[in-house]
């Protein structure tokens, strides 16, 4: 059994013209915090996907704890829990609805459906249908049911993008403790200071290549910069993108 | 199984929220049901009516019991025997107001009809002219030598209510299929449930097992609905024999309309397209089909495509085993052509499906 969570090797995805991942290579480590960085159009996402076993790769091979993520394979699926970029839900469901069936997919049960709730703080809006709660709400939601069944590995596509303050340090919060039940969480983000407070190890990626791999204050001082957003802007350069 | 219960609740939950799914594939038949039910109830042609200008000795002298067995085919109008009167008597003829106008000239009884309704005309015809015969034999004072015995028997095919249910019932079953397969396809692409379920340790069967699931469930619900209605007393439906064998019918037509849904919702990339491409196939189809009205009068090149719709064939043996007395004969052919169609359209569907939007 290997000791990585994720071995990534030379992995290239190319969608007509685009040349979306262009040779990515990583490791995450089991119990890792690690963060996906990148401007717009980047290949974070495209890069995420391939690794959960979404999209097969033109090139190159995923591993996820010691098994490819690609074909499908449903006893490793089990072990490991994706927050898609969009939240999926269940048309019309409540939100206590919603997680007892993604529990139930993977024969959980509904008593820990609704623990999960909790952990979330949902469980005042069980009751509320998917498209009444906020935004916040629903990311919560969202993260609740990639964590239903206990995951060994987790995937997390932007999932504080459009929370308040608040929300966001709450999520913060919860998304340490998962990792300090010694989880591996894989997350993308545009937030520097997430990216910074969050994760052991940031890898930058632009241009469907990892640019930069590293703890956040090692980018920093080897960069010999303030914060990790200067080290982005350094690494990716300051034209609009997209 | 606890995967399958769990995805076909999400569904059947999501779909009894859905209140325009619900009117559309339950309740929207059903009026349509109700509706032609009593439009067509005493169908048939209605009492004649004519206008009797001035004294006509036939009709004036028409004994009381002829006259009162008249009265369900004939309605007379009096007017004086002024020309003025006959003028407008025959413009309301012209008109179609009147279907018959009807005086007495040079010792004859004339009648004059529009030839715009040819049944109608023709009923009028034979009505007046047996009149006369009769007031010709009275006039004779012999007993008449033949003498015409009729009634009616009970002829359950040509009732409305019979070939509607049916027709209706296929039609909502094509919709509930189309509709529910289209929309979910369409829906979980768009909101990436697809995706979702895929990174979930379940199998594609589960997850269109619980869908097939949910549509039977609400097809057999139209069936039992559509039936007790129709068998009310005021619209008064006669159930045959083997009518149960409208319920594997009901099956195989699901299994077919639904994979037309997967075709689809393989092309409609939002809700809404999905919902105009649904009703594009469906529509039509109802009409070729003879769902809302029987094809016996329709010109050969209608019957000729309606042979290559499914509905068609649904709607046909489902009148037969229900209300024309047929058996396994009937129903084991299309239930065949029905799951051989199913099969197919869903062969071309899974070469086109797609994950995303893109």
């Amino acid at each position: 059994m290997s000791d990585n969570a994720i071995t990534a090797d030379g992995l290239r995805k190319r969608y007509g013209e685009t040349q979306a991942v262009d040779g990515v290579t990583l490791q995450v480590k089991r119990g890792e915090f690690y963060g996906i960085l990148g401007p717009n159009g980047a290949g974070k996402t495209t890069t995420m996907e391939i690794l959960e076993g979404l999209r097969e790769p033109d090139e190159g091979s995923a591993q996820l704890l010691g098994r490819p993520s690609w074909p499908r394979d449903p006893a490793l699926l089990h072990r490991i829990g994706v927050q898609l970029q969009a939240s999926a839900f269940f048309e019309r469901l409540t939100a206590r609805e919603q997680i007892r069936t993604f529990a139930a997919l993977y024969g959980v049960d509904e008593s820990r459906a609704d623990e999960m709730l909790e952990t979330v703080g949902l469980t005042e809006k069980a009751n509320t249908r998917e498209n009444k709660l906020s935004g916040g709400q629903a990311q919560r939601l969202s993260i609740a049911c990639a964590l239903v069944h206990d995951p060994e590995l987790v995937f997390l596509d932007e999932p504080t993008t459009g929370l308040d303050p608040q929300a966001r340090r709450n999520l913060w919060d919860l998304l340490r403790r998962i990792n300090s039940t010694g989880r591996t969480v894989v997350l993308t983000t545009h937030y520097m200071d997430e990216a910074e407070t969050l994760c052991d190890r940031v890898a930058v990626m632009d241009h469907g290549r990892v640019l930069r791999v590293g703890p956040p204050q090692e980018l920093v001082q080897e960069l010999g910069v303030d914060t990790l957003e200067d080290v982005f802007l350094q690494l990716t350069g300051r034209e609009y993108r997209e | 199984m606890k995967a399958f219960l769990s995805l076909s609740l999400a569904m059947a939950r999501g779909l009894a929220r859905d209140r325009a799914a619900v009117f559309f594939t339950m309740i929207f038949p059903l009026m349509f049901l109700m509706l032609f039910g009593a439009l067509f109830k005493d169908q048939g042609v209605g009492r004649s009516e004519i206008v009797q200008v001035g004294a006509v000795k036939v009709l004036d002298g028409m004994p009381d019991g002829e006259r009162a067995a008249l009265r369900d085919v004939l309605k007379i109008e009096k007017t004086d025997g002024s020309a003025a009167a006959r003028k407008e008597a025959l413009e309301k003829v012209r008109k179609g107001d009147a279907d018959a106008a009807v005086f007495q000239q040079d010792g004859k009884v004339q009648l004059r009809y529009s030839a715009a309704d040819q049944v109608r005309s023709g009923t009028v015809r034979g009505v007046l002219d047996s009149i006369v015969q009769q007031a010709n034999q009275r006039a004779t004072g012999q007993p008449p030598a033949f003498a015409l015995r009729t009634d009616t028997v009970e002829d359950k095919t040509t009732k409305p209510i019979q070939f509607l249910t049916p027709g209706l019932l296929g039609w909502a079953v094509a919709m509930g299929g189309v509709f529910g397969s289209a929309f979910n396809l369409v829906s979980w692409r768009r909101k990436r449930i697809l995706r979702r379920l895929w990174l979930a340790p379940v199998n594609a069967r589960t997850v269109v097992g619980a869908r097939i699931g949910v549509n039977l469930t609400t097809a057999f619900a139209q069936t039992a609905i559509f039936l007790a209605v129709a068998s009310l007393p005021y619209y008064g439906l006669k159930l045959t024999g083997h009518w149960w064998l409208c319920l594997p019918l009901v099956v195989c037509g699901t299994l077919a309309f639904m994979s037309i849904g997967l075709l689809v919702g393989s092309f409609a990339k939002t809700e809404e397209a999905a919902n105009g491409l649904a009703q594009v196939v469906i529509l039509p189809m109802a009409f070729l089909s003879g769902a809302f009205f029987p094809l016996d009068n329709a010109p050969q090149w209608v019957r000729t495509v309606s042979d290559f719709l499914p509905l068609k064939h649904l709607s046909q043996a489902m009148q037969d085993v229900l209300s024309r007395g047929e058996s396994w004969g009937a129903a084991l052919p299309v239930m065949g052509g029905l799951l051989l169609f199913a099969t197919v359209l869903t062969l071309i569907a899974a070469r086109l499906f797609r994950w995303d939007d893109a």
